[in-house]
């Protein structure tokens, strides 16, 4: 008898400790992902930031750029700089066809005849003789540089050619192929050619939407939130507005989308694509976060602070206005960059609203077409170029990285500048 | 002009704010006792001067438009031309105003062009009129008003409240946006296409209804069987199976585990990093699914000998289960700890264990707000559109095999409406009424979830 309770409480024991064990790797696991998560990213991303060039020795010869000897900035803006690029690319191998010719123009990017015009721009006294340029190589050829091109397989199957793959291993040998950091993609717009895509476009385009998103949704926001917690008599139709907040703050976001497309640009006709509408629609995601996170802190400012000001013979709406809410904006403030931090993030709407088209200009104002980040990445994840693979992650880190930052702005406003009150 | 004009009056009733605070100085420097703070007789001029300005001046934005076209456009209202026709005309009228024209100038639109910019001219020069003196009369008024001594706080008070008032509406009026966007298109799609069809109908196909030209009249027998949405329900709900099969055992556990064993040293930590999982961007999930997880699984499979897709509903649904982990942990967590000590005391003093009480005790006393914070992360699942958009595949194929893809509801919204959207098409029409499904089904899912957790909430406060 006694021996069967102690294998009883054993079974009981072990029963514990597999229930605790089952604790600890659900915990193990949401962690592993994270860890494997951030890892991938990392390690695909990180070659993002560097870029290779080709040095190739470019003859700046007047004749075949059609100007004079002493020519004026004009002639210079205006010379003929494609025969001097295509032949100090044809010059790489002088026995080259016209077949290798093409291939070897297609090792660097396109940009290669605007490359040596800058070049000669900045320095005109290199008429008639020659430099070694750096020009962008094309991004398969990048990929090869940084080891994640498999070079094994067959011909047929890969986008360089061996003539290609040769030269360039020359190229190498003579240490003509450098690495360095990649500027372009953070000063670039977006381009079909993965070596000259950059995020610069899609930046000022999420900034621009942030911006508006702020604009609209922190004012109408707090001010619905100082009414409904402060001055809302409770009766049904201020439970009404209750439930639509909470009920808004968990519709999918793809539904906002299709209100961004069906009200602001099929009735009130505002331009597609731009910043304008995906900040308005954006605005009306993140009004619930923000008005739930003010009152939530308008609520913690003690009813002793109200009573004193009511007390010393202010107003209703001077004890808000110049007690209350000042009590309560710290909280509010951080309640606010966390749902912008969520917009930021946010795709779905945006594609609908069609800021998913493609712009290889950069944006100066809210009315002018964009992308914005998250799109960006979506936009890159769906192209099939092995380029953009690292552009995604490296895109993603950027992304992620303002991420951090916003909410950590957020902890910091609510951890220094709000009151405890006990 | 209109940025002058608004510049104008906001500068205006800065101004104004500036002149009844003095003149409330001076009232006061008679020996008279004021009625408010100085302040206030400020605040109330600036209101008299900008907002009846306001007012006038977004109603004339919100009507110039339609009077100066219904104007134009009345030249040719005997000449037999429909709606669309007409809509051309303005179009390129308002061109031609802009010199922006390149198509062929008749004199007819010339002259219509001529029109529309003297319209334009007159409504612009009346509207600046207008507003002045509205401004002249409302602050001549308010001065008056000021001068006496009435009282200025409690009107300003109460335009403060009303202000404040209106900003509530603004939740109500998304709601209503959301409603009236979706409602119309919905409706439209259901007189081409039987709900019928639509519920119960097994074929997506809704690219057939693309290849068609706009100009041809609307034939049913076209759209038959190409908008059965049974398939893609199935699918949602088969994708969000898989990610609450992924997202409850983890989520569960460890909130289970952060509220009752965890030390306030590993909760503080742990808690977190879970919740860093609920932070990171959805695009960012779907191109870990379709580059990572989707080719993983492909690898997996075929070295078992198993088909799989590389857009497998696995892949798709188990990154969507990770992505809901720390709702579902964080709710439980909350819900957890809230379970009152006496009901943990009372069972500990029976000798039952830890994990017994747990099991027996406030399991059961916490299930409704888990339940409720399992149907959030249902919500969510089903909410969700860049993982599957990324992951899961295009083509709506009614299946219940994890290893082969499947479409939902908000991918096959992005993909109906990426790109250019023709209003008036069945197949845009039918993107709306998917997602005022999908509206639908939230909701429900929502209001059951908050009941459920409120409820909760109130039995043990």
């Amino acid at each position: 008898m006694n021996k069967n309770k102690e294998q009883l409480l054993n079974k009981r024991y072990r029963a514990e400790r597999r229930f605790r064990l089952y604790g600890q790797s659900a915990i193990f696991m949401a962690l592993l992902f994270l860890t494997i998560f951030i890892f991938k990213i990392f390690s695909t991303g990180y070659s993002a930031f560097q870029k290779t060039w080709l040095i190739v020795p470019v003859n700046f010869d007047a004749e075949m750029m059609m100007i004079d000897q002493n020519p004026s900035k004009e002639d210079l803006q205006d010379a003929d700089y494609y025969d001097i690029a295509l032949k100090s690319m044809a010059d790489l191998d002088q026995n080259a066809n016209d077949d290798q010719k093409n291939q070897l123009k297609r090792m660097v990017s396109y940009f290669f005849e605007k490359e040596i015009k800058n070049e000669i721009l900045n320095d005109p006294s290199l008429i008639g003789k020659t430099k070694e340029v750096y020009l962008t190589a094309s991004d398969d050829l990048d990929q090869v540089f940084k080891g994640n091109y498999p070079r094994d397989l067959p011909e047929d199957q890969r986008r360089v050619s061996d003539y290609q793959l040769k030269i360039f291993d020359q190229l190498v040998a003579k240490g003509k192929v450098e690495s360095k950091f990649n500027i372009s993609f953070f000063t670039y717009a977006d381009s079909r050619e993965a070596e000259l895509a950059g995020i610069a476009s899609s930046f000022m385009g999420s900034i621009f939407s942030i911006l508006v998103c702020l604009m609209i949704a922190f004012p109408v926001a707090v001010l619905a939130a100082i009414y409904l917690e402060e001055f809302a008599p409770k009766n049904r139709f201020t439970d009404f507005i209750e439930v639509n907040i909470n009920n808004l703050a968990a519709v999918p976001s793809i539904v906002f989308g299709l209100l961004g497309l069906g009200v602001l640009l099929a009735i009130f006709h505002l331009p597609r694509s731009t910043p304008l509408v995906g900040g308005i629609t954006l605005s009306l995601m993140t009004l619930p976060t923000i008005i739930i996170a003010a009152r939530a802190s308008l609520k913690a400012v003690p009813p002793s602070i109200r009573e004193a000001a009511l007390a010393m013979g202010a107003s209703r709406m001077q004890t808000t206005m110049h007690h209350t809410v000042p009590l309560s904006m710290p909280g509010t403030l951080s309640g606010t960059i966390i749902g912008l931090a969520q917009a930021l993030g946010e795709t779905a709407p945006l594609i609908l609203i069609g800021m998913v088209a493609f712009v290889n200009t950069i944006p100066g104002s809210p009315m002018d077409p964009a992308a914005s980040l998250p799109v960006q990445i979506y936009i890159w994840a769906e192209s099939a170029e092995r380029g953009f693979v690292e552009k995604v992650s490296a895109c993603i880190m950027v992304l992620l990285g303002f991420l951090i930052i916003m909410n950590l702005f957020a902890q910091i406003i609510r951890h220094k500048f709000e009151k405890k009150w006990n | 002009m209109n940025l002058i004009l608004f510049t104008f009056i906001v500068l205006l009733g800065f101004t104004s704010y500036y002149f009844g605070r003095r003149k409330a100085y001076t009232i006061q420097s008679s020996k008279k006792r004021l009625t408010a703070l100085p302040q206030f007789y400020g605040y109330y001029l600036a209101i008299w001067c900008a907002i009846p300005a306001f007012i006038i001046f977004s109603l004339w934005a919100i009507f110039e438009p339609t009077i100066v076209k219904l104007l134009v456009l009345s030249d040719y209202s005997n000449q037999g031309y429909l709606d669309d026709e007409l809509n051309l005309i303005y179009e390129k009228t308002k061109s031609l105003s802009r010199g922006q024209f390149t198509g062929e100038i008749t004199p007819f639109i010339e002259a219509s062009a001529e029109k529309y910019l003297s319209l334009r001219s007159i409504a612009q020069n009346s509207k600046a009129v207008i507003v002045l003196s509205i401004i002249i009369a409302s602050v001549a008024y308010a001065y008056k008003r000021i001068s006496s001594n009435s009282r200025t706080r409690e009107p300003v008070e109460k335009f403060l409240n009303a202000v404040l008032f209106t900003a509530s509406l603004a939740a109500i009026l998304t709601t209503v946006g959301i409603v009236f966007s979706l409602i119309f298109q919905t409706i439209d799609f259901f007189k081409v296409i039987p709900l019928f069809d639509f519920v119960f109908g097994t074929h997506w196909y809704p690219a057939k209804a693309f290849v068609r030209d706009s100009s041809e009249a609307l034939d049913p027998t076209m759209y038959s069987d190409t908008f059965g949405a049974v398939p893609i329900f199935a699918g949602t709900f088969f994708i969000a199976l898989i990610a609450m099969c992924v997202a409850i055992p983890i989520g569960l556990m460890s909130g289970i585990y952060l509220a009752e064993y965890a030390s306030s040293k590993v909760r503080q930590y742990a808690k977190p990093l879970i919740e860093i999982l609920a932070g990171i961007p959805t695009v960012v999930y779907g191109f870990f699914a379709a580059l990572t997880v989707g080719p993983f699984l492909k690898e997996l499979g075929t070295s078992m000998g198993l088909e799989v897709s590389a857009e497998s509903a696995l892949a798709a649904g188990g990154v969507m289960g990770i992505m809901i982990i720390p709702f579902i942990s964080s709710l439980s967590d909350d819900v957890i700890t809230s379970v009152p000590q006496s009901l943990r005391d009372g069972s500990y003093a029976m000798g039952a264990t830890k994990s017994e009480t747990i099991k027996r005790v406030i399991f059961p006393a916490a299930l409704p707000g888990i339940v409720g914070s399992i149907l959030l992360g249902v919500s969510r699942a089903i909410g969700e559109t860049m993982i599957v958009v990324m992951a899961s595949g295009l083509a709506a194929n009614l299946t219940f095999n994890p290893l082969e893809s499947t479409s939902t509801i908000t991918a096959q919204i992005v993909v109906i409406l990426i790109g250019d959207q023709a209003f008036g098409d069945p197949k845009t029409q039918a993107a709306f009424a998917l997602g005022m499904s999908l509206f639908l089904v939230t909701l429900c899912l929502n209001i059951v979830a908050l009941r459920v957790v409120k409820k909760y909430r109130e039995k043990y406060e």
